[in-house]
């Protein structure tokens, strides 16, 4: 079908940078950098944080999309990874005070940095510990099974496991703390000036940025490493895959647990960020809308990935902020405003559906996933006419 | 809490009127599995709508006097809120069918599930808001009585029935205790659920239209060279499954006393489990397998905690799919090249 070569092509078209493609990424460089910046200086904090919080999307988004996007595993409880991170985080936070001798002793800002990879590492041993049993099952089986387990990992969060969750109420209790990250303090002595404040949610902007960043660039090069293209093969066809030599359920793991990591990263950062967190920060719908990013964005995608989380994580909370902000108050009110926020999910709803009928392969597509998704039968079709052609040469009345 | 093993059958009582609903819910899961192989994600969204549908029915109807005035009215008044809501709950079914997922037939598995995703998205979502956000007494119009199976003070069986605010001790005299109860809404939702799913096993195994469900399940493509008409037994399936989880869903509103927009998704879930624990594509297994669950949720809400007793079904469906993935009656499916 010719479709390999179109791919080496396409990747090798891809990682060059033209000229367009350098102005693009400095575009948008610009964008993150400015505009939080602006909106810090006008005082409009709640914007900073939409930022920081798109941010913790776009790193959910792209670790679901190694499970979903890249191995084909639908995960319908990606958020009990999430939550695992920032459960982890914060207890594992007490820990570390009791180490260092208090909330208030001098290494106590470690324990964001300290405890980021071992969050990491407690939720990709929570993906290992729940793919192993369960990844041998076929895609659908799986998705259930993974919706189950979101629910219990919620539901035992919910009801106090262990005591140490502290139920409905979340975390932390009342008289404990989640200390600041070291360098929050810092930042906003030194670069502070008299009319800009480096408030703790920019601080927390740049750290989610540089993550985002980190993750974007270990994704690209696991994408045509050897593992990436295991997933590929895996995805398209299992059992052939395992015939040309690819341990199906090694390579299932290193997808789903490397997709729970980023998933506990995300949930130890906005733990630290937010400073509190509660069950139902971890629900099913959250896991859905995951899902919707990854989907809606373009399956296998990064920038697919990236834009899907910006569109469903932040297009709602912009459009009710300018509403507040009285740039939008001339053609919505309040009111108004205020119901776009409820009609989301009922507009992603929708969306799913006509998007699976139209365009299943997302508005930034992989490539792979558009020809995969679309253009099989058309070339299929296109081909056996060739075909018929090439056989039936002689049989066709010849009008010269 | 307590083991006591004087609960036991008052429990199995509930497990069952719950095993009843599971079994009824768990249908239309694994009839559209059997044929389609798809997990129909929205079917729990069908037990809900069906729930509203039938509290609109019953709130137009009541306002005839034919239906509120004698005892057959009270009757009739449900059975055809019942019914209508079935007919209503499955035309919206099959246009599910039409527009979400027939155009996915040939696509990736995944993508009629998403699709499903967004079906059960946009539905919870409608209702909560353009009906309500809050859930909604659903009214029971006919007096409920508890049938009831006791030991008297003098320790010898006695039945007795009970009306809404009568109590045992007043009838039997001080020192009685029920050993077993049925209330009529137990008895109503155990019968109906029987009684339909008799009629649909009939359906199924007995008539031509279900011998071409069975074909089409079997295998699709020959079934429709051998003169079966594919999509209207693919219709005839998403009727079918939603008119049945109607049917569940306004006996949960009528046994628990209200519903809201998101009462389907965790019957959803477990009926699935029940599907899957019987067999998943085996019909008389999704009957079973709904009565064992309802059962095991049952006990193990009365005796282990009621506060967990949403991750036991998913507990034993994770169980279940890791040591027998075919179910109870189901048999091993192997993945075809």
């Amino acid at each position: 079908m010719g479709g390999s070569k179109v791919d080496i092509k396409t990747s090798v078209e891809s990682a060059r940078l033209t000229p367009k493609k350098i102005a693009l990424y400095a575009a948008i460089a610009a964008f993150l950098i400015a505009a939080p910046v602006y909106f810090q200086a006008v005082g409009n904090v709640f914007m900073v944080r939409i930022f920081a919080l798109v941010g913790i999307y776009v790193m959910l988004a792209l670790g679901l999309n190694i499970v979903v996007g890249y191995a084909g595993l639908l995960d319908l409880g990606y958020v009990a990874f999430y939550g695992m991170g920032a459960y982890s985080g914060v207890l594992l936070g007490y820990a570390w005070q009791r180490i260092v001798g208090g909330a208030d002793a001098p290494l106590a800002g470690l324990s964001y940095w300290v405890l980021l990879p071992l969050a990491a590492l407690m939720a990709a041993l929570t993906g290992i510990a729940l793919g192993t049993p369960v990844l041998r099952l076929r895609g659908d089986y799986l998705a259930i099974v993974t919706l189950g387990f979101g629910e219990i990992v919620r539901i035992a969060l919910q009801n106090d496991a262990f005591g140490l969750t502290n139920g409905a109420a979340g975390l932390p209790r009342v008289g404990e703390s989640i200390v600041p990250a070291a360098g929050q303090k810092w930042v906003f002595m030194h670069l502070s000036t008299s009319t800009f404040t480096f408030s703790k949610d920019l601080f927390w902007y740049v750290i989610v940025v540089a993550l985002c960043l980190l993750t974007i660039f270990v994704i690209r090069r696991l994408d045509n490493s050897r593992l990436g293209r295991a997933w590929v093969a895996m995805r398209e066809d299992e059992v052939a895959a395992a015939a040309t030599g690819v341990n199906i359920m090694t390579t299932k793991l290193w997808a789903f647990s490397l997709g729970a990591m980023w998933g506990g990263i995300a949930g130890i950062t906005y733990a630290y960020w937010v400073g509190f967190i509660s069950p139902e920060s971890f629900n099913f719908m959250e896991s859905v809308l995951i899902v919707c990013m990854v989907v809606l964005g373009g399956m296998g995608s990064i920038p697919g990935s990236v834009v899907g989380a910006v569109i469903i994580a932040g297009l709602p909370e912009i459009i009710r902020g300018l509403a507040q902000s009285t740039a939008l108050s001339r053609f919505l009110t309040p009111e108004q405003a205020s119901r776009i926020g409820d009609y989301r999910f009922l507009i992603f709803g929708g969306l799913l559906v006509v998007m699976m009928a139209f365009r299943p392969q997302g508005i930034l597509p992989s490539t792979r996933r558009a020809r995969e998704l679309t253009a099989e039968d058309v070339i299929v079709e296109e081909e056996n006419v060739d075909m018929w052609e090439v056989e039936h040469k002689h049989d066709l009345p010849h009008k010269l | 809490m307590h083991f006591n093993i004087a609960d036991v059958p008052q429990q199995l009582v509930n497990g069952l009127t719950l095993g009843g609903m599971y079994a009824l819910i768990a249908l239309g899961y694994t009839l559209v599995y059997g044929i389609l192989l798809m997990i129909n994600f929205a079917h729990s969204e069908m037990f809900m709508m069906g729930a509203y549908f039938g509290l609109m029915w019953l709130k137009v109807l009541s306002k005839q006097s034919f239906f509120t005035s004698s005892g057959a009215g009270l009757i009739a008044l449900y059975a055809v809120s019942i019914l209508l809501a079935a007919i209503m709950t499955g035309t919206l079914g099959v246009l599910i069918e039409r527009f979400a997922y027939r155009p996915l037939r040939h696509a990736p598995r995944l993508a009629p599930l998403i699709s499903a995703i967004g079906v059960s998205l946009f539905l919870q979502n409608a209702i909560l808001l353009w009906v309500s956000s809050r859930s909604i007494p659903f009214p029971i119009k006919f007096p409920v009585y508890q049938y009831t199976l006791a030991r008297d003070p003098s320790g010898s069986l006695a039945f007795t029935v009970l009306g809404a605010t009568e109590k045992l001790a007043d009838k039997l005299g001080q020192g009685a205790h029920a050993i077993v109860q049925f209330s009529t809404l137990q008895i109503m939702i155990i019968v109906v659920t029987l009684v339909l799913l008799f009629v649909l096993d009939t359906f199924v195994s007995r008539t031509k239209l279900g011998k071409a469900m069975r074909a089409t399940a079997q295998d699709r493509d020959t079934a429709g060279l051998m003169g079966v008409d594919i999509n209207r037994i693919i219709a005839i399936t998403f009727f079918i499954g939603p008119a049945m989880g109607a049917v569940a869903g306004i006996f949960s509103g009528m046994y628990y006393g209200n519903i809201k927009y998101n009462m389907g998704f965790i019957p959803g879930i477990k009926s699935f489990t029940a599907a899957v624990l019987g067999g998943i594509g085996n019909l008389r297994g999704a009957m079973l397998g709904g009565f064992v669950l309802g059962m095991a949720e049952a006990l193990a809400s009365g005796f282990i905690s009621t506060a967990y007793k949403d991750v036991i079904a998913f507990v034993i469906l994770i169980l279940v799919l890791i040591f027998r993935p075919g179910g109870l009656l189901g048999e091993s499916v192997v993945e075809k090249v």
